[in-house]
């Protein structure tokens, strides 16, 4: 299973210092959630990770391997990316859009095995994307889309799922089908995931551990217990809250005070 | 069915292209057209309709057909990786680049022969090509050419030869007639002896851009999507930049510009076999060849025996059928814009 760490990153956009001196690692079947107020530079911190931002210092490393120094084929066979807004330019239809996720195995240009199709298959089923399977992509629901998302994430075969906020304009109900999938894929899967988010409870509920981020610096890492105290989220957002347990999950549940 | 509706475009094609053959300033009866195709003897034919078939409108329609594809194709590729469905094959220069060649050409008089194109295609194909690789080089960053740079420089590019051009336009003004002849597109006078040329160059653009065809796709979930999945954005932007200038420049060359039919026909493709460009691709090129075919057949019959220049009719027909898409697909193209 393959670990992903950061050392002592940092990123620059021109002069300005997005990022200084990150370092954290995560583990297979993990999911750690990045959180912090807008401009903290969570998402340069996910590009760094899925090797989209070059960082101006540090290293991230699969398994050892400096990221900068692997192909992006390399890198897309252990690290699948799921951006903020991923766009539908196409009618492609749920499978086809699906499909894509072998390109890192299989390149290009050739055609798919049988084994392909076969993987293809069973992510549609996963997702509950068979009855979908020929709708275009540009049809779905916001949810529905996301699904197809990660069932390309599994054909992808990566151990890694970067997700930059996946639940971002979602009802309810969808944001908690996403980060159910989500977690079953870490929990069931073994598939380590890291994930912005802004709703603090349902990372409080879904994540295993939490990485808060403020002006660009990691102000703490642990498991939510350990980050969800009023003083660290006043540090972080500038808000006064309450922290309580959840009656249902026993984790904290975070209130405005104020 | 979408190799079924393929088989069908092929078939029209073929039937259009035939049907070509017969049509024009003398009329040719099918039957005789097919004679002269499948070399039968007969005594109904004369040696004019040999000769108006085999050496005027053969290479004529084989050539349009070509352009078409041509431009069919490159507009397809340009539409997938720009994720823009206004662009067209000459987005990026590659007219106001052929235009300044051919303009140079005709008011300087140079008489030049190579590889079977005279001075004023020979030129076309040149300054098309010189042009989009100007715009390239002004747009590339680092070992990239991020596509807004590219759209921007196209465009500036092309403002600053077209204006070249219009004062060239305007200083030989005794050329006017056949500077403007050229720019609207015309296949009148085409011969063989262009086609050994022009044909290995689109193809070879045809090609290029379907190998890219599974890039592209990956590409319409947006750039971080697309290198999420292993793809190296710089390869693909130079790569289609490159089969596409070279189909592009070698339609122009052959026919001057003509306007609608690379920006219809990815949308006419993508209407009957979705947005795989796997598919798109060559169906974008048999929907372009039959638009074009069908527009030079018009071109050279409506006020026969004078013709109109084809880029005229493809511009006359093009424009009110893609503002008619546009009110019937609308919400279909809300989700690509």
């Amino acid at each position: 299973m393959s670990t992903l760490e950061v050392r002592n990153l940092g990123c620059r956009y021109g002069a300005r210092e997005v990022l200084r001196a990150v370092s954290l690692s995560i583990q297979a079947g993990e999911v750690l959630a990045i959180l912090g107020a807008n401009g903290a530079g969570k998402t340069t911190l996910l590009h760094s990770l899925a090797r989209i931002r070059r960082p101006s210092q540090g290293t991230v490393t699969i398994d050892s391997q400096e990221i900068w120094r692997l192909k992006p084929g390399d890198v897309a066979r252990q690290l699948a990316l799921m951006p903020q807004s991923e766009r539908r330019d196409s009618s492609l239809s749920v499978t086809e859009a699906v499909r894509l996720g072998r390109a890192p195995h299989r390149g290009w240009f050739l055609p798919l095995t049988i084994s392909d199709e076969t993987m293809i298959e069973q992510a549609l089923t996963a997702m509950s994307l068979t009855e979908l399977r020929d709708r275009p992509i540009t049809e779905l629901s916001g949810g529905e889309w996301r699904r197809v998302i990660l069932a390309r994430a599994i054909v992808q075969q990566a151990e890694i799922l970067i997700l930059d906020e996946p639940v971002s304009g979602m009802d309810l109900r969808f944001q908690i089908e996403v980060m159910k999938t989500i977690r079953s894929l870490a929990s069931g899967n073994g598939m380590a995931a890291v994930l912005t988010l802004h709703d603090l409870n349902l990372a409080a509920i879904y994540a295993d551990r939490i990485a808060l981020l403020a002006h660009g610096e990691l102000m703490a890492l642990g498991i939510p217990a350990e980050i969800f105290t009023p003083e660290k989220i006043q540090a972080a957002f500038g808000i006064s809250v309450l922290v309580l347990q959840h009656p249902h999950f026993k984790t904290p549940l975070i209130v405005p005070s104020s | 069915m979408k190799l079924w509706l393929t088989c069908l475009l092929l078939l029209i094609l073929g039937g259009l292209m035939v049907i070509s053959l017969g049509i024009g300033a003398v009329s040719i009866s099918p039957i005789k057209v097919w004679q002269v195709l499948a070399g039968i003897e007969s005594t109904t034919l004369s040696l004019s309709d040999r000769t108006i078939i085999w050496e005027l409108r053969l290479p004529r329609t084989i050539l349009a057909c070509l352009v078409g594809c041509g431009l069919g194709t490159a507009g397809a590729g340009y539409q997938g990786l720009f994720r823009n469905p206004l662009a067209d094959p000459f987005v990026i220069g590659a007219s106001s680049g052929s235009a300044l060649g051919a303009t140079l050409m005709i008011v300087t008089g140079m008489q030049v022969n190579w590889l079977g194109l005279s001075a004023v295609p020979l030129a076309a194909l040149a300054g098309s090509l010189l042009s989009v690789a100007i715009v390239y080089m002004i747009a590339v960053a680092g070992r990239d050419a991020p596509m807004l740079s590219l759209l921007l420089a196209g465009v500036a590019v092309s403002s600053f030869i077209g204006a070249v051009v219009s004062l060239l336009m305007f200083l030989n003004d005794e050329r006017l007639v056949t500077i403007f002849g050229w720019l609207m597109g015309s296949f009148s006078g085409s011969g063989w002896s262009t086609l050994p040329t022009i044909a290995p160059l689109i193809l070879i653009g045809i090609t290029g851009l379907w190998l890219l065809s599974r890039p592209l796709d990956a590409l319409s979930f947006g750039e971080e999507a697309a290198q999420g999945l292993g793809l190296r954005l710089s390869l693909l932007r130079s790569g289609v930049v490159l089969f596409t200038s070279i189909a592009t420049a070698a339609s122009v060359s052959a026919g001057g510009v003509i306007g609608f039919v690379g920006l219809i026909s990815p949308h006419l493709a993508r209407l009957i076999v979705g947005g795989r460009h796997v598919w798109v691709i060559p169906v974008s090129g048999l929907f372009g060849g039959i638009l074009l075919v069908a527009a030079d057949d018009l071109a050279r019959t409506i006020v026969a025996p004078e013709e109109l220049p084809v880029g005229v009719v493809t511009a006359l027909l093009g424009s009110p059928f893609f503002l008619f898409l546009l009110k019937t697909r609308r919400r279909a193209w809300g989700a690509i814009t």
